[in-house]
């Protein structure tokens, strides 16, 4: 595993030795750093966690009875010899990404990230370091996403045409992050919005936190769609299809992912329509990002690891590849969007 | 491209064939003739003549977007469809265009008069001026091989649909050898008196896989057998004093088979055969593999040697014209009747035989007569009712295939790669090995037979277990054993292993098993001396 000083990779995750703890540890450890409240970042079992006061929430909602301590925004704290704090990663509310300086020496994890501002999450900041640890889950050049504008412009159409048909509209997206960034691109004037239960779960903790969402309805297994006309019912991908989306009659489905820029892709997910919307950077994204941290030493972690890293050394950077076990935006498991 | 492009969308993003088939129907009702024309060339697979190479391609896309060549190339093995990477990897361009799709498919015709210099300006200019599915749809007619999610039958139906005309009629009409230059919309769908090619073939009649065997069907009486042969099912047309050889994709090949040009010498004019293209020599008691037909397939002109190495025979199995008169609404049996009269006096080195029918009483009898397919170089049997009619394209019902089960062993999976186009975010490309002592010989690869939920679970064990990295190739930790089905084993030196198999896939994940049980190099040397 590659040896760095202010962190290390190592089989449990990334780890400073000089304040002895780790970033995002996919193994229980007895302190934690976590980026983000996604289940392949934030897991269970750890001793202590810190994290944004604005992950924090969604993090208690899932994980249960932690040992967990809130950090704001730019505060700095000092862990053993390392200075620590957290800055916005744009990903999803609460979002960070964590900046390690030892002895002058800076690394910054960046967990997942996405670089423009969806007028939601937290809009990403670039910190400068000398070293940056990024993820690669749409590192090809391919994937280039279309202003948020558009894509719910996108959306709103469909939506409005199933309505037009009677037919109830399935969007589906993870629960936590792209659900909520969707439901601040629809555009309630076309019908009622229908949440599954766990999507609503977020909300519910979300709204309490203070982040804005629309009114939604949640459709719980006593729901009644005839009630609902012109529906959009926001669900979880894994509910698309089931005997509970069934029940609302004639329906379209369509699911929301970076995934869906490839038609080979789209075609698999066999759903009516796929949007390309992803909380991850796109190319561009992530080679703006990757600029703007100043950093020599870039390391490459989930998504096209092997190809995005000749590109950053054939471009002047000093790249490697380091094996997490992230899983960045999985279309077929998990919940990381 | 706006229309074509809409029409494209509405196909794309549905997955329900009443809506595609509506889709269909509304363009050809509404579209421009020589619009409507191209379409149907197009999804008949009809091209323009390619006018740029890929490669340049490649590297015009590369360059536009400014990126290394290898970049474009990793992007594309990940995408899968060079039209779509050149769409997704160039700057993206929300405008529409007005201009129809014979305007574009005259422009790139245009092409092949002027130089490469030329060529790269209208296609940079078209790239720089198409956006989103028109640029997509643009590269398809660039690059040729128009399959989006349309099959012929589909089309056929949306044909039906906008012209009131049937769709065996139809599907007949657009069968064979016809070009948008050289036809109208009136003279081939819509005239009374379609005056035909002399080469045109009849739509081919495709069985379906009998799953659970014949006890379903009804009194074995009613049921005619035959080998199911291993080669290429084909069509000869005779008519006019020559001669047409046509595959079941449809592709002409007559000049890949010029010892059929004798059967012009034996049977008379007006007469359309459908049976297998086998390499069978004179003398030979059973037909040669597939892989001896392979080379004769592979290759547009033949070389002597080859062509007395490896003779093709058509193993005729029904008659579809006779003197002229399309038999196909004839009961089987007559047809076959018609086809043994045919065939009866032709010399022992015709190029056409008759394929043979099997006798039986019982579906026992048939079973027994099955576990005897591998012996004579056939896949299994078919079965076709006696009073059966020949129809367009793939029905259930009156024809079946029952294939002889394949042969199967159990290995080690050691080495994972990511799939492209639908597959691009799974592993599902795999190469797998045998014991041989305490090693492991990879012998085969395999990217099929799983379902997706398999293949999600496999990639996610994957991304935890993989030891090493070769480019794109992953090495796993040996622990999973999957039962490999295939269909044949040859001796091959280019293989470590020694051996290569024929359509290997995946049966089954033997979760069950423990690695050490997997089989081994001497378990494989035994099928190839038994099969082999």
């Amino acid at each position: 595993m590659t040896q760095t000083g202010v962190l290390t990779f190592t089989d449990k995750g990334i780890y400073c030795p000089s304040g002895d703890f780790y970033i995002d540890p996919w193994r229980p450890v007895p302190r934690a750093l976590i980026t983000h409240g996604h289940a392949d970042h934030a897991r269970s079992g750890m001793g202590r966690y810190l994290a944004t006061h604005a992950a924090l929430p969604v993090m208690r909602h899932r994980l249960g009875e932690i040992n967990a301590e809130g950090i704001a925004y730019g505060e700095v704290r000092r862990i053993g010899g390392a200075n620590v704090s957290f800055h916005p990663a744009g990903h999803v509310p609460g979002s960070a990404q964590i900046r390690v300086e030892v002895a002058g020496e800076v690394f910054v994890a960046s967990g997942d990230y996405k670089t423009t501002d969806d007028g939601f999450s937290e809009a990403f900041e670039p910190v400068k370091c000398h070293h940056f640890i990024t993820e690669s889950t749409f590192g090809l050049p391919v994937f280039n996403w279309q202003p948020q504008a558009r894509v719910a412009d996108e959306i709103n159409t469909w939506w409005a045409d199933c309505a037009a048909q009677g037919k109830t509209a399935f969007l589906g997206a993870y629960a936590l992050g792209k659900a909520q960034r969707l439901l601040s691109m629809l555009d309630p004037e076309i019908g009622p919005i229908l949440t599954h239960t766990a999507v609503e779960n977020t909300n519910v903790v979300l709204r309490k936190q203070g982040y804005k969402l629309p009114a939604t309805v949640l459709a719980g297994p006593d729901i009644a769609p005839k009630d609902h006309p012109s529906a959009l019912v926001l669900s979880p991908p894994s509910a698309l299809g089931s005997q509970w989306a069934r029940k609302f009659g004639p329906s379209e489905s369509a699911f929301a992912s970076g995934w869906m820029a490839l038609r080979g892709v789209r075609r698999r997910r066999a759903g009516d329509r796929g949007f390309v919307i992803s909380d991850h950077a796109d190319w561009q994204g992530l080679i703006c990002a990757i600029r703007d941290t100043g950093a020599e030493n870039i390391y490459v972690t989930h998504g096209y690891t092997d190809v995005f890293t000749r590109f950053l050394n054939d471009a002047g950077w000093n790249a490697q590849v380091v094996p997490t076990q992230f899983e960045g935006e999985n279309l077929d498991s998990g919940d990381a969007a | 491209m706006k229309q074509f492009a809409t029409l494209f969308a509405a196909i794309d993003q549905s997955t329900k064939t009443t809506v595609k088939v509506a889709a269909l129907a509304d363009y050809f009702r509404q579209a421009p003739e020589e619009d409507r024309l191209w379409t149907v060339a197009l999804f008949s697979g009809r091209r323009p003549k390619r006018a740029v190479t890929t490669t340049r391609l490649r590297e015009w896309a590369a360059e536009v977007a400014d990126l290394p060549l290898w970049l474009f190339e990793e992007s594309y093995s990940v995408v899968g469809d060079l039209a779509e990477t050149i769409a997704l990897i160039l700057p993206p361009n929300p405008s529409v265009d007005n201009r129809s799709l014979t305007f574009w498919i005259n422009a790139l015709r245009g092409l092949a008069d002027v130089d490469e210099a030329r060529r790269k300006i209208f296609v940079l200019e078209a790239w720089q001026q198409l956006g989103g599915a028109e640029r997509f749809l643009f590269n398809k007619l660039l690059t040729g091989g128009f399959r989006v999610g349309v099959s012929q039958k589909l089309m056929t139906r949306a044909l039906a649909k906008a012209t009131g005309k049937p769709e065996a009629e139809l599907a007949h009409r657009l069968m064979g050898n016809w070009h948008p230059d050289e036809v109208s919309w009136h003279s081939l769908i819509e005239a009374e008196d379609a005056s035909a090619d002399a080469s045109r073939p009849y739509p081919f009649y495709l069985a379906y896989a009998l799953e659970d065997g014949p006890n379903t069907l009804d009194d074995p009486l009613n049921w005619r057998a035959e080998w199911k042969w291993d080669g290429i099912r084909g069509q000869l047309i005779l008519r006019d004093g020559n001669y047409f050889v046509w595959s079941r994709g449809e592709e002409l090949m007559t000049d890949r088979f010029p010892e059929l040009a004798r059967a012009i010498d034996h049977l008379p004019p007006g007469t359309v055969l459908d049976g297998e293209l086998l390499v069978w020599p004179m003398d030979a008691e059973k037909p040669f593999s597939f892989n001896a037909l392979q080379k004769r397939i592979g290759r547009k002109t033949v070389p002597k040697k080859l062509l007395a190495e490896a003779p093709v025979v058509l193993h005729a199995y029904d008659l579809l014209e006779w003197e002229g008169v399309d038999l196909r609404s004839r009961p089987f049996a007559e047809r076959r009747g018609l086809l043994e009269q045919a065939t009866a006096a032709l010399p022992r080195d015709a190029p056409v035989r008759l394929s043979p029918q099997l006798a039986f009483d019982t579906w026992d009898d048939l079973a027994t007569l099955r576990s005897g397919a591998r012996e004579a170089h056939a896949e299994g049997l078919m079965l076709k009712r006696a009073d059966s009619p020949y129809l367009a394209g793939r029905k259930k019902g009156d024809w079946w295939k029952w294939k002889l089960e394949p042969l199967t062993i159990d290995a080690v999976m050691i080495y994972a790669q990511a799939g492209s186009g639908r597959r691009a975010n799974l592993f599902t490309d795999f190469t797998f090995a045998v014991w041989n002592g305490n090693d492991l010989v990879p012998f085969t690869k395999a990217y099929s037979g799983l379902t997706d939920a398999e293949f999600r679970q496999i990639t996610a064990w994957v991304c935890k277990n993989t030891q090493q990295r070769f480019g794109p190739v992953r090495q796993v930790t040996p622990h999973h054993v999957f039962e490999i089905a295939f269909e044949g084993i040859q001796a091959s030196p280019r293989h470590k292993s020694g051996v290569a198999l024929r359509f290997p896939r995946m049966k089954r994940w033997r979760q069950d098993k423990p690695l050490q049980e997997a089989n081994t190099l001497d378990d494989l040397n035994e099928m190839l001396r038994i099969y082999g």
